[in-house]
């Protein structure tokens, strides 16, 4: 039997309310983006049939719509739940006001990209550089959010969708902002990508149980790692 | 008669015009307008006693295609009336003046009706050197900035005065610009279209002289009667999109049975105006009906969103036909490699810490509560 004698600990890190988001988010952004490009580039499914036994392409859009009110709404929820949540959930753990994160963001760098030195990254939530990759993805939320909603507004008379009607006017007309929302896509995805991917690189190479911390909450991590934690001095982004 | 200017009712009923097609003439206007029953009567009773409206008419960078819509309005009244024989004060195409004369009329204007003139601008206004656009010896910025001092409102007509159009388009040679951009402190009520729908142009002067304010806008300075909705949301083929039939190639069978254009580059989906519900040449037909997708025409920056015939827009700097697609494709294979990289450069590198076990297996994972 293989073993391992680094002395761990369970520490929960992902509350359920941040994790039933991330899911929600998970499911909300694959939809959006299947549809979103279907919309974009529709299949040639019908032929030679009339407009009246159809609605599938109508359906698709309606797709679309829900998910983006569910993706919106679960979007406000995580932000705030960013002044609520527990200390790895919080806000200030994704703007980098901080020089250590910076530091923090440089050595994870050198060591999980470009794998030039083997030093321990602390961190028990997101590391500094995750973080940060996160609140540049909230501004993409953002943006995507303000033109979805943008070209949503001129066909509906609904309130939430009437207070983004300044955006087309704003950013010149619906022929850029659906640019803007069609390019966005592709961050989503490319996002959804490398995320995977690192996941499973921090498992397989820290072995703290990443992935399933997103399902469980739970982390394992090395009990020198939660000591340098508890002694707050050395810990980074600590309330500002 | 510059003194005691005539109202358009007697400058009509003086061409010949008899009252009842002076009345049908108000009626659809008030339609076009969108007005309740009672729109009609203020109509009628504007035309019949306010005096004409003093309007200037520049023509700058442009193809005066603007004209050519507006002297083809559904009713002859609107181009017989409000522009050929009435509202003319100074209109370089066609005015019968020339030289002297004709700036001796539009300075008469501005001396005689300060505040009360309406000045209509068909063209943008270069900008990266004045001298692209002379008039007179005088550069168009010049003309307009004079003439816009005491006047009371602007009337942008068309994509170029409204947006630049195709000369600001990139690399806008000339640095044309739009009227709003260059003036400031007066009404500008942009009139969308290349050209714009000749009734939607006989409603908005109507409405100005009717209502003696400027129509409600949109946020780009649209009248909200005419481009509140999308090209697209009153399309007839509409329902061909919501049921995902669409024409595949201009020669193919859904072509043939009308489906909708939205694959072939319809811009109908991102276009305000009113071509599904007033359309052109007195109401016959428009571009989606004669079975060619909307190019856009009513919204800024059109040329630079083409092809015409090309759902996506290219994106600039990508070279021809590049389109946000085929660089998000390309982007994702080159992520994929990256990532196929970066795992086998992991293995290698960081082969100690994936094996890192100790030998003497004792101690297991603690778990603490």
């Amino acid at each position: 039997m293989r073993n391992r004698s680094v002395p761990l600990r369970e520490v929960h890190v992902w509350e359920m309310p941040v994790r039933v988001y991330h899911w929600i988010n998970a499911l909300c952004i694959t939809t959006l983006c299947v549809t979103g490009y279907l919309i974009g580039d529709p299949l040639a499914l019908m032929n030679g049939t009339e407009a009246y036994f159809n609605y599938w392409f109508g359906t698709v859009r309606f797709i679309h719509f829900i998910s983006a009110f569910l993706f919106f709404f679960n979007f406000i929820f995580r932000l705030y739940w960013g002044f609520t949540g527990n200390e790895f959930s919080r806000w200030y753990n994704y703007i980098p006001l901080k020089r250590c994160q910076w530091k923090e963001m440089l050595d994870v760098i050198k060591v999980d990209v470009l794998q030039v030195t083997n030093k321990k990254i602390d961190s028990i939530g997101h590391n500094s550089l995750a973080s940060f990759i996160y609140f540049i993805t909230f501004l993409i939320f953002l943006l995507q959010c303000l033109t979805g909603f943008g070209m949503y507004a001129a066909m509906s008379n609904a309130f939430l969708p009437k207070l983004f009607a300044w955006v087309v006017p704003f950013l010149g007309g619906d022929m850029n902002v659906r640019q803007i929302h069609h390019i966005l896509m592709w961050a989503f995805i490319l996002f959804a990508m490398v995320h995977m991917y690192l996941v499973f690189y921090h498992d397989y190479i820290e072995r703290r149980g990443v992935t399933s911390s997103m399902i469980g909450g739970w982390k394992f991590i090395e009990e020198d790692v939660i000591e340098r934690h508890d002694n707050k001095s050395e810990d980074c982004p600590k309330k500002l | 008669m510059e003194n005691q200017r005539p109202s358009f009712y007697e400058e009509a009923i003086g061409k010949g015009v008899s009252r009842r097609d002076f009345l049908k003439f108000c009626a659809t206007m008030a339609a076009f307008l969108g007005l309740e029953a009672s729109g009609v009567s203020q109509i009628v009773k504007a035309l019949e006693s306010k005096p004409r409206l003093p309007v200037i008419w520049f023509h700058f960078q442009e193809c005066t295609c603007c004209s050519e819509s507006f002297i083809r309005a559904s009713h002859p009244l609107v181009a017989d009336i409000v522009l050929n024989k009435i509202s003319l004060d100074y209109q370089e195409t066609l005015m019968a003046a020339s030289g002297v004369q004709a700036e001796d009329a539009y300075k008469a204007v501005m001396q005689k009706y300060p505040g009360e003139y309406i000045v209509m601008v068909e063209g943008s206004i270069p900008t990266e050197n004045e001298a692209y656009c002379c008039i007179g010896g005088r550069s168009a910025l010049q003309i307009l900035q004079e003439a816009v001092k005491n006047c009371k409102a602007v009337v942008a007509w068309g994509n170029c005065a409204s947006a630049g159009c195709v000369q600001a388009a990139s690399p806008n040679p000339t640095g044309a610009k739009p009227v709003h951009k260059v003036i400031s402190g007066k009404p500008v009520i942009n009139v969308q279209g290349c050209p714009p729908i000749a009734d939607v142009m006989a409603g908005v002067v109507v409405h100005l002289l009717t209502f003696d304010r400027i129509p409600q806008l949109d946020g780009l300075g649209r009248p909200k009667a005419f481009y509140s909705r999308r090209v697209h949301d009153t399309c007839y083929r509409r329902a061909n999109f919501d049921a995902g039939l669409f024409v595949e190639s201009f020669d193919d069978e859904g072509a043939k049975r009308g489906y909708c254009l939205y694959k072939m580059g319809c811009k109908g989906p991102v276009t305000y105006n009113a071509c599904g519900i007033i359309k052109w040449n007195d109401s016959v037909s428009y571009p989606i009906q004669s079975g060619h997708p909307c190019i856009g025409c009513a919204e800024a920056g059109f040329w630079d969103n083409g092809p015409f015939y090309q759902h996506l827009p290219e994106v600039a700097g990508f070279g021809i036909e590049t389109t946000a697609d085929k660089i998000g494709v390309g982007l994702g294979v080159a992520t994929a490699v990256g990532i196929a990289g970066h795992a086998i450069v992991t293995n290698i590198r960081k082969h100690k810490e994936i094996i890192n076990e100790e030998p003497e297996a004792g101690s297991t994972v603690e778990t603490k509560k």
